[in-house]
């Protein structure tokens, strides 16, 4: 299953929350305001740091960029995807799960 | 691949509706057929003919309208919602339609996925 997460890690609990319900197979897609919970040297950083042991993160590449975020300050292993990234991971997993 | 959107919220005021619609775009361009959006709660706005943003902005109500002429994707504005927030025949964009909830269960149901945009 693909999990999107929209919301900023220090506004909202949904990004832990999802970590916390991710099965065999799944993936992270952080979109609009939840891209800044993928940044080096937070909270949310260190969580997806070990999440990413099990399960790949992605970041929607336009929302970084519309909020200054250069990718350099991802956390490692953390990947970029584009609309057509977005699309391709929608249909590469069998659900998905958007994190409102 | 079959891709049916759920919008929950209008546009100008949340991303929502802007990350559906880019959304939307990359799946058609990538081959996919995205049937229907289906627009509930404050997602209805989307489908107000009496939007007049500043010309130099997005025209969000207006580029939806153009997809789904280009695509045939279906609009469905949720009736209760709708009338909810004043939105009926008389004041619907073109492209959109207004119908009941059930569209959302048979987007559901007929697509391969339903990707759901809101706050």
């Amino acid at each position: 299953m693909l999990h999107t997460v929209n919301k900023s890690p220090f506004a909202s609990p949904t990004l832990t929350q999802c970590v916390g319900h991710l099965t065999d197979g799944a993936a992270v897609l952080l979109i609009e305001d939840a891209v800044v919970g993928a940044t080096e040297g937070t909270a949310s950083g260190a969580l997806l740091a070990k999440c990413l042991k099990t399960h790949p993160v992605y970041v929607l590449r336009p929302d970084l960029m519309a909020r200054g975020i250069g990718e350099g300050r991802l956390v490692k292993g953390v990947q970029c995807v584009d609309y057509a990234g977005f699309v391709t991971l929608v249909t590469e997993h069998d659900a998905v799960q958007s994190w409102l | 691949m079959k891709i049916g959107i759920l919008v929950n919220e209008g546009p100008y005021t949340h991303q929502a509706s802007d990350s559906a619609y880019q959304f939307a775009v990359a799946a058609l361009k990538a081959g996919h057929k995205v049937t229907r959006v289906f627009f509930y709660h404050d997602g209805v706005y989307n489908g107000s003919s009496l939007t007049e943003p500043p010309r130099d902005d997005r025209l969000i109500v207006e580029r939806w309208g153009k997809l789904a002429a280009q695509y045939e994707v279906d609009l469905v504005v949720c009736v209760a919602a709708a009338l909810r927030r004043g939105i009926r025949e008389q004041n619907l964009a073109e492209g959109f339609r207004i119908s009941g909830l059930g569209q959302l269960v048979e987007a559901g149901i007929q697509n391969d996925r339903l990707v759901v945009f809101g706050d």
